[in-house]
């Protein structure tokens, strides 16, 4: 089957074309377009149907579509996997919810062992076209469990893909590439910033799923980062400018595969490059991107590239995520150095 | 249920003897009896020694040409799996899995699946595969390690193989709710699907929630259980307190312990559980009470868990022998008959033999395809760098 074009279609009549949304309703818009696109796609997960998920994210899906296609599930995370999977191989395009990104372990064999394998091992006969929606990220002062961030093992692993969306209007568009897209997509909601808003204008074509983009331009420096902490990244950059200080902020949107050309043509016209992240540094999405950034930049490289990331440890009590989080300070003293150099 | 005692299980008087390092007597006969009686609730309708016995609850009629078929069935998947066993002792296989003994389970099983029902094997399955039409050469490739299985598992109903142990139960589940989203279930000519996985794969947690998913969805599966009594070195006792079948009980749906030596009985049980799923009954479960006659694998050695008694005392309950006896004393079959089954294997164990001597190795860039269903140009990129590095060796060699 064809994978439909996502694009500036009036998927949603009872919207106005311009509105202003959450990342939640976007969300929530988004996988109601891709269910009305095509009626094999159906949404699994813990929560999802009566109460809309405990984020809201799939809210008033299953009224409008039915228990048979917005599924409760049982509370079993392999389970919702690995059931998906056998849905995928009888021709459903499942989008399971992992309700917290601590949550996903359970199904980390699912995911690694059947759904990024089949396609390999059936030399193309099956094709698996499931998303796993993931909330992740910290910031919401919760309990252990809740605030992690695994994109990198999902990066690892070959045969899957890997996304975050940073921004509603991202969002939304996102969400419908990687449903009608025909691989696994890990999609990672940074849901600390569920709840702000932006202005979604459907008449503007969104850019491909699997790339990356420059959020604000400049001169001095390059920060490039993603979900969670792109906010912190551009609030740096807004305040760097005051010292007159030109910082260009990527989001790199696709995390596996990345997309580094933008990237690359950032740090040769800078020269420096700070890499940021809430997940671990060690062995990680910000460590790839520096082996990748060094070896196509090494000669426009005026300092080495910095990491911001979380610390090589467990994800703290959250009476101590502040100090875990890289915020607009600990990001602005990486540039300081990438600059003094 | 109220009192503590009910919970608590008989125990054997003494070890079984498979897992006592210097049995005495005793131990040894406990130890042959803990594995090689299926108890009361055995359902057997052709005994070790041919005899066609009848039970309430199931029965098949079935006709010479059919017996003499599933008779043929098993005689051909037997040959193929020893002529695999002696390609892996030559070299030519990277390492087998046998499933010797457990023919009837396989075969009996796999002739109840209709055209339009779904299954899903673990890595045993060789009996099956033949049943659904899948070539015996399609499988060998897995083992001879140049591929992963090449037969189409859509067209074929038949799921590649699974080597992590229970993953596919979880598919299968999967795969029989969808049957049942797309209206597939409720009558006659209903779809169902089965799924096959062994007694050390009941104490995985995928396999558990197979059963819960499977049970709250009411998908139309057949959870098909074949206890060989060996997970490689570990007796069932390491895997359960309770007979395997039993435990459908918690889960809410049918458990039915079947001789799995028995090929009426695992088609009668099967074709049961399988109508009981086209119309909409499903789940239920089959323990196929079997026995692995040879090592779990090529790379295994069974003489350092287990006696040889107990291998020659499931000897005489041989899935095979007792078809040949039942179609010889009813005169269903002559010796020229039996012959012609056996030139027939030994034709294909020479077709299997020449097949995987002749097949080739695959090309280096097959790393590289298939990883994604779409374009990757990051793979691309991998592959003609590889492959040009690859090229930089005398002769292509290095």
């Amino acid at each position: 089957m064809a994978a439909p074009t996502i694009g500036t279609q009036g998927t949603d009549s009872a919207q106005p074309e311009v509105r202003t949304v959450t990342m939640a309703k976007a969300l929530n818009q988004g996988l109601r377009a891709a269910m009305e696109a095509d009626p094999k796609v159906i949404i699994m997960g813990e929560d999802v149907g009566k109460l809309g998920g405990v984020f809201r994210i799939t809210d008033g899906l299953q009224k409008d579509f039915g228990e048979q296609r917005v599924l409760d599930t049982p509370l079993a995370e392999s389970g919702i996997i690995g059931t998906a999977v056998g849905l995928a191989i009888r021709g459903f395009r499942p989008v399971c919810e992992i309700q917290f990104d601590g949550f996903i372990f359970p199904a980390f064999d699912q995911i690694v062992s059947q759904l990024a394998k089949m396609h390999y091992r059936s030399q193309g006969k099956v094709k698996m076209p499931i998303v796993v929606r993931v909330p992740f990220g910290g910031g919401i002062g919760a309990v252990e469990h809740h605030s992690e961030s695994p994109e990198s093992y999902f990066a690892h692993t070959a045969g899957l893909k890997v996304v975050s969306c940073s921004n509603p209007v991202d969002a939304y568009w996102m969400i419908q590439q990687a449903v009608a897209n025909d691989d696994p997509v890990l999609f990672f909601e940074p849901k600390g910033r569920y709840y702000e808003k932006a202005e979604l204008d459907t008449t503007v074509s969104p850019s491909p799923l699997f790339s990356s983009k420059v959020l604000r331009t400049g001169t001095t420096a390059t920060i490039a980062s993603y979900g969670p902490s792109i906010r912190t990244c551009l609030a740096a950059a807004a305040a760097a400018e005051a010292d007159g200080i030109s910082i260009e902020v990527i989001d790199l949107r696709t995390l596996s595969p990345l997309d580094l050309a933008p990237v690359f043509d950032s740090v040769r016209r800078t020269g420096r490059l700070v890499v940021v992240s809430e997940s671990p540094g060690e062995a990680s999405i910000a460590s790839e991107v520096v082996t990748r950034v060094q070896q196509e930049c090494f000669y426009s490289l005026e300092a080495p590239v910095l990491r911001v990331t979380g610390f090589d440890t467990p994800y703290p009590p959250t009476k101590l995520e502040d100090d875990f989080l890289p915020d607009l300070d600990r990001v602005l003293h990486a540039v300081d150095r990438s600059l003094a150099w | 249920m109220s009192s503590a005692e009910h919970w608590t299980q008989e125990r054997p008087a003494s070890t079984p003897a498979a897992t006592a390092a210097t049995p005495t007597t005793e131990q040894v006969i406990a130890g042959l009896r803990a594995t090689s009686e299926g108890g009361a609730d055995l359902v057997q309708l052709l005994t070790p020694e041919g005899e066609r016995v009848t039970h309430p609850d199931f029965d098949i009629d079935i006709s010479t040409d059919e017996l003499r078929s599933l008779y043929r069935d098993m005689v051909l998947v037997r040959r193929m799996d020893r002529e695999a066993n002696a390609l892996q002792r030559q070299g030519q296989l990277g390492i087998w899995v046998p499933l010797l003994g457990q023919e009837a389970a396989q075969v009996g099983s796999g002739r109840a699946l209709r055209t339009q029902d779904m299954a899903f094997p673990s890595y045993r399955e060789h009996g099956v595969a033949w049943c659904r039409g899948v070539p015996p050469t399609d499988l060998l490739g897995i083992f001879r390690c140049t591929d992963h299985g090449t037969w189409d598992p859509i067209a074929a109903r038949f799921n590649l193989y699974t080597i992590v142990i229970g993953n596919q139960v979880l598919n299968a589940a999967g795969y029989a709710m969808g049957q049942k989203f797309e209206g597939r279930v409720g009558d006659d000519d209903g779809e169902a699907t089965i799924v096959y996985f062994g007694d050390g794969a009941t104490s995985q947690g995928d396999v558990h929630e197979g059963f819960v998913w499977s049970a709250v969805y009411d998908a139309p599966l057949v959870l098909f259980c074949q206890n060989n009594q060996w997970a490689i070195s570990e007796p069932t006792e390491r895997q359960s307190r309770l007979p395997l079948y039993q435990r459908a009980r918690g889960y809410g749906f049918p458990g039915i312990r079947v001789d799995g030596n028995d090929v009426l009985a695992c088609l009668a049980v099967t074709r049961w559980a399988l109508d009981e799923c086209r119309h909409g009954n499903g789940p239920v479960l089959i323990e196929a009470f079997t026995y692995r006659m040879d090592a779990h694998t090529t790379t295994d050695d069974p003489t350092r868990y287990r006696l040889s008694d107990e291998v020659e005392a499931w000897k005489l309950k041989d899935p095979i022998e007792r078809v040949r006896a039942h179609l010889a004393r009813n005169g269903l079959a002559d010796q020229a008959w039996f012959d012609s089954v056996q030139a027939d294997s030994d034709a294909l164990a020479a077709e299997l033999r020449e097949f995987c001597a002749n097949m080739p190795d695959p090309p280096a860039e097959r790393i590289f395809s298939n990883v994604y269903a779409e374009p990757s140009p990051v793979l691309d990129a991998q592959r003609d760098e590889y492959l040009e590095y690859a090229a930089g060796f005398t002769g292509g060699e290095h």
